[in-house]
């Protein structure tokens, strides 16, 4: 089997970005998880509304592209509080299926949504730029063309990444939404209003979706209602690969899936329709051998 | 005027009628304790009065004000806080983490420094671990760091509930000390106690709670002397 180097080095930077875009996601679903023991099916959804509100903000309102995706972030994370306090809060105290079955139900509603109300076609999300060809210029080695979007949206997703981590690590907010993941009552009599923390988790969790779309929508512009279906799905399995409550395991399970899928095909490309299937597949080995995943602990179930 | 006064409270879990009607009261700057058996309601009594279950009826009183029915924030804002039984330490937060939880709502910050100090000095061992995770200390360490994480927030009333269960008996009398001491300072103690003995030698004023109704009242020194007392819990 001969290797084209440049077409790995592509395909290599490619799997991070995408593997980057998962993360993203995946830390929403692993933080919700670790405080709610909750899989809030809806991020794939919340992720395109980000697409929608960024796309309409620059094409519609005329914003210019950056106030467009900040309006967007801020959007999403009022959508978010709103899907936890009417979706999700008067469940807090009932059997976690009836919670999850909500959860699908707000993805279906979302989507519904989105058919109805921004139509079912696909739109050209490069519309939303001033300058287009920002998304097609690239840096050129030797013979090796590296798309300068893939060096922005894995810087972007790095910076987003580590505002993540110092907000969960090395803030008072952060410190409660830990303390919320392992005890809820408990933290609730140091005089933190739970709910409050509740919502925040779900603002920036659903912002981080929004940006994930954003640039998913720079990589691959023409969306359409059910655009994050996949990516959610896939988001979901990176949490799960990576540990579901980890944050750290849910950026390397993210990055892994996105590298892994695309070596995969890089190595045999026969097998590209089959690309989304691996990830399945790798949901299925993880839950296997590693339920807890790769930096997961196991946990003994609360009662 | 009581700091805290609980009058005809009723509690329920689902059918089960848990607290029948009690009513008691709590003097500033004095260490009340209610003891009785295991399931007598002592733990529920406090858990209501902290506010993480509602009661189905009658009053609790904080300082002239009505507050059953408060969520469990507003009520440690108000300057009641509880220890709870099994310490309940954050475990994957580190030993100062947990301390700033106690004192998260608190915006000043020398008043929070000089607790930190005073908390450090009446527990040294939590000094020493102050970068450790709550998880990895022993269990007389948590009942240290969950009494302390509770004078952070500073409180007017602390409720505490069984502070020395599971503890090796050295490590109990040092806790009825640091209780007294703390009390030493003007924090009210409530204190809910399996050890009878303990908890009456260390407090001013005693109630006994059987099956979910308080049978006797008195100052601590009477229930001690008390042959009825001595019989059920003192095991003498």
């Amino acid at each position: 089997m001969s290797l084209n180097p440049t077409i790995l080095i592509q395909n290599l930077l490619n799997g991070l970005m995408v593997g980057g875009l998962y993360a993203l996601i995946a830390v929403g679903y692993t933080m919700v998880y670790g405080i709610l023991r909750l899989i809030n099916f809806a991020f794939g959804d919340v992720m395109v509304m980000g697409i929608y509100f960024a796309y309409y903000g620059a094409t519609l309102i005329r914003l210019s592209f950056p106030l467009a995706v900040t309006v967007s972030l801020a959007g999403t994370a009022l959508l978010g509080i709103v899907i936890d306090r009417l979706a999700y809060k008067p469940l807090r105290n009932s059997p976690r299926i009836s919670a999850l079955i909500t959860a699908i139900g707000v993805s279906f509603f979302i989507e519904s949504f989105a058919v109805v109300f921004f139509g079912p076609n696909y739109k050209p999300f490069l519309d939303a730029l001033e300058n287009k060809t920002i998304a097609f210029e690239s840096f050129v080695i030797g013979n090796v063309y590296l798309p300068k979007i893939i060096f922005i949206i894995l810087g972007i997703t790095a910076i987003a990444l580590f505002i993540l981590f110092v907000i969960v690590y090395r803030t008072k907010i952060g410190m409660a939404m830990r303390a919320i993941s392992a005890d809820i009552p408990t933290t609730s009599l140091m005089g933190i209003n739970v709910d409050n923390v509740i919502g925040f988790t779900f603002a920036i969790s659903s912002a981080l979706a929004a940006l994930a779309g954003v640039m998913w929508a720079l990589r691959y512009p023409s969306f359409y209602p059910y655009t994050g279906f996949v990516p959610g799905l896939k988001a979901f399995i990176a949490a799960v690969f990576g540990g579901i409550g980890s944050i750290g395991g849910a950026v390397v399970g993210g990055i892994l899936l996105g590298v892994i899928e695309m070596m995969i095909i890089t190595l045999f490309p026969t097998l590209m329709q089959y690309k989304d299937a691996f990830a399945f597949i790798i949901l299925i080995v993880i839950l296997l051998v590693k339920p807890a995943g790769l930096l997961g602990k196991r946990t003994v179930e609360k009662v | 005027m009581s700091i805290l006064e609980i009058e005809g409270l009723h509690v329920y879990y689902g059918a089960i009628h848990a607290i029948k009607g009690i009513s008691f009261k709590v003097e500033p700057g004095k260490i009340v304790t209610l003891i009785g058996a295991n399931g007598a309601g002592k733990t529920t009594t406090l858990s209501t009065i902290a506010g993480l279950i509602k009661p189905r009826r009658g009053k609790i009183i904080y300082n002239g004000q009505e507050i059953q029915g408060l969520p469990p924030h507003a009520i440690n804002r108000m300057g009641i806080c509880l220890v709870p039984e099994g310490r309940r330490i954050f475990p994957n937060l580190t030993v100062m983490e947990n301390l700033m939880m106690g004192a998260y709502n608190r915006k000043d910050k020398n008043g929070v420094k000089q607790d930190l100090e005073w908390v450090f000095s009446l527990f040294p061992r939590l000094a020493e671990r102050k970068n450790q995770l709550g998880g990895t200390l022993s269990g007389g360490e948590q009942q240290m760091l969950a009494i302390s994480r509770g004078l952070m927030s500073r409180p007017k009333v602390m409720m505490m509930d069984e502070p020395s269960l599971g503890l090796a008996p050295i490590l109990v009398e040092e806790v009825f000390e640091i209780i007294k001491k703390i009390n030493k300072e003007g924090v009210t103690i409530l204190l809910v106690e399996q050890n009878a003995v303990g908890a009456l030698k260390i407090s001013d004023y005693g109630y006994v709670l059987e099956t979910g109704n308080i049978t006797l009242e008195g100052h601590s020194k009477e229930l001690l002397a008390n042959e009825q007392v001595k019989k059920a819990y003192l095991g003498l």
